[in-house]
């Protein structure tokens, strides 16, 4: 019944789209993203494959956008401290994005959360992506004590190798758990265990959270588990 | 619970005096999940919260449908807070697709979500009463509710899922003489709700069961991630509608509601005064909402973000509310990620009931705000 009225509503947004969209200042945006994706073919390969139909001022490419003052001063304390084991990203606003490899991750995190303030976790996500044979796992860190840091939220983010047949908690799909550094973390992995199958060591309770006891399938949330009749 | 063991089994040392009780899914006081308690005599040595049972893959879901068709099925998770839940969904999808919103949009917005938070609290209110014995309680609440829920009926045309709050603004304009009608059932309910003091907060016999009961300090919420009320009654002054102010929330006056005690009776009484600052911001957006203009922004025929990611958060009825939304240039999101605040309250739980009295467990449990089918997802 939902399902049936969005694709009305989608429908309907696509009469009343298609007109309005030439006429306010669309084209020139256009132009000014495409010529910025020119540029960072040479970067990325795989980026020109893409087609660019959407032409939004967000499909600027990360590491173009301009860093605030305040961002920039956080972003250079952790380059500055790890060199070129990390990549640090400015993502948008208040938003900053830490990549790192999983053999640092905990060197990183413990960096960021005594040196740079941030004490929570707000959620940890996993990510799965089957053509580069990868599961990213995503941190995404807050902080209550710091009042500067209020309006921020950092990305901590890591891949972890991705097996075609998943044997969870016994595959190389694993990485070093957090939970020692961000104690909030310790639910949030054991939901990215179950869904993912992404096994946090020196987490202190790898059971499943979320799942029946008796799941026989894949980690649902990998791409390759598919819904029923989708 | 060693970690030699392989993932997945526990073994368990059996002692006489400790005995496990299954507290859920099927009883009415554990909501929608188990809690497997162990007792010692009356005292609570353990517990080990089973979530799960209504887990229904919303960010499953959400991967195999375009940005507009997932708005009615992401509210699903608390049907009666759903204009909080798609808040940050909305503002999320508008960044990745470069939207801009209306003016008077953003201020209906606002409207909407303080109603429903009120709702949302109402309910909440209603179950901590009539779980902890108190039958006038549940009878108020749920009635007083229906004042605000006829008010986003006649906004939206739904009693509980709006689906009112679309990408791009709100899905259609206010009715007639809806800012009278609002600002007279807001005076109604702020007159109703300052009752339940007498009734209810100054109980002695709720201040017993409440006062001193799951105490969590400043330092542990802190380090427990806990969010929304939990938090702020261990006196963390921290509300995302102040700190990272979204839409119009930065030109309206209100204040956050912070107590220090952080035991079961700040935790149930945060929620109630933030009732009153939610009525204060919903006649100040009324006052400064632009009195006519569009409302909605409509976007393309399924519209594509980029090769892009965004993280988004507001503040719901039970805290932090976020999406992180991963796209590929697709019409479908790539990854959607909801944060909610109750699965983020969940971990205090285990440590906050430990040592209480059994029979304190309802009072303890449901003051933590919590909503076992937003936790689920």
């Amino acid at each position: 019944m939902h399902v049936t009225s969005g694709k009305n509503q989608a429908d309907e947004g696509c009469i009343a789209m298609s007109s309005e969209n030439e006429k306010d200042g669309q084209p020139s945006e256009t132009a000014v993203a495409s010529s910025e994706d020119d540029k960072s073919i040479s970067k990325d390969e795989t980026k020109s494959h893409e087609e660019k139909s959407t032409a939004l001022s967000s499909d600027t490419p990360v590491s173009q956008r301009p860093v605030p003052q305040f961002e920039k001063s956080i972003s250079d304390k952790i380059a500055s401290k790890f060199g070129s084991k990390v990549s640090v990203d400015y993502v948008r606003a208040n938003r900053i994005r830490v990549s790192t490899k999983k053999e640092d991750i905990s060197d990183v995190a413990y960096f960021i959360r005594d040196e740079l303030g941030y004490d929570h976790a707000e959620s940890v996500s996993g990510v799965d992506y089957p053509d580069s044979k990868e599961i990213e796992v995503v941190y995404h860190l807050g902080s209550y004590t710091d009042e500067k840091l209020a309006t921020q939220v950092l990305t901590l983010a890591t891949r972890v190798p991705r097996e075609e047949i998943p044997n969870p908690g016994k595959d190389s799909s694993r990485m070093t758990s957090l939970r020692e550094v961000f104690y909030s973390v310790e639910f949030h992995e054991r939901e990215c265990f179950e869904m993912f199958g992404v096994y946090f060591e020196g987490h202190p309770d790898n059971r499943r959270l979320l799942l029946p006891e008796d799941w026989a399938d894949i980690p649902p949330f990998r791409k390759d588990f598919k819904i029923k009749g989708r | 619970m060693t970690t030699q063991l392989p993932p997945g089994i526990q073994l368990e040392k059996v002692d006489d005096r400790i005995m496990t009780l299954n507290v859920g899914p099927q009883h009415p006081g554990s909501g929608h999940m188990r809690l497997i308690i162990k007792v010692d005599g009356d005292y609570i040595v353990s517990c080990d919260p089973d979530p799960g049972y209504v887990h229904r893959g919303e960010e499953k879901m959400a991967e195999y449908r375009n940005y507009i068709q997932n708005i009615p099925h992401l509210e699903r998770p608390v049907i009666h807070d759903s204009s909080n839940i798609l808040y940050p969904y909305c503002l999320a999808t508008e960044e990745l697709l470069g939207i801009e919103v209306p003016e008077r949009a953003k201020y209906i917005r606002v409207i909407a979500a303080e109603l429903n938070r009120c709702i949302y609290t109402l309910y909440w209110l209603a179950i901590y009463g009539i779980f902890l014995g108190h039958s006038t309680m549940f009878m108020w609440p749920a009635g007083d509710r229906e004042l605000f829920i006829d008010l986003l009926e006649a906004m939206s045309g739904a009693r509980v899922t709006h689906a009112y709050l679309v990408p791009g603004g709100v899905r259609n304009d206010l009715p007639a003489n809806f800012e009278e009608r609002c600002l007279r059932q807001v005076d109604y309910f702020e007159k109703r709700i300052k009752e339940y003091q007498a009734i209810f907060y100054k109980n002695p016999l709720l201040i017993s069961r409440t006062e001193g009961t799951g105490v969590l300090s400043r330092t542990d919420a802190i380090r427990l991630g806990t969010t929304g009320s939990v938090l702020r009654a261990s006196g963390v002054n921290f509300d995302i509608r102040k700190k990272e102010p979204y839409d119009v929330y930065e030109n309206l006056d209100f204040e956050t509601v912070v107590m220090k005690e952080g035991d079961s009776y700040a935790r149930s009484y945060v929620p109630y005064l933030e009732m009153f600052e939610s009525c204060r911001i919903i006649r100040d957006a009324i006052r400064k909402m632009p009195k006519s203009g569009s409302v909605r922004t409509k976007l393309k025929p399924n519209p594509k973000g980029g090769n892009d990611e965004v993280y988004k958060r507001v503040e719901s009825g039970r805290g932090a509310l976020g999406y992180y939304i991963v796209s590929n240039n697709r019409p479908e999101p790539y990854r959607v990620k909801i944060s909610v605040g109750s699965f983020r309250n969940l971990i205090c739980m285990p440590y906050l009931l430990k040592g209480e009295l059994l029979g304190n467990m309802p009072a303890v449990y449901w003051s933590l705000n919590y909503w076992p089918v937003e936790a689920d997802r």
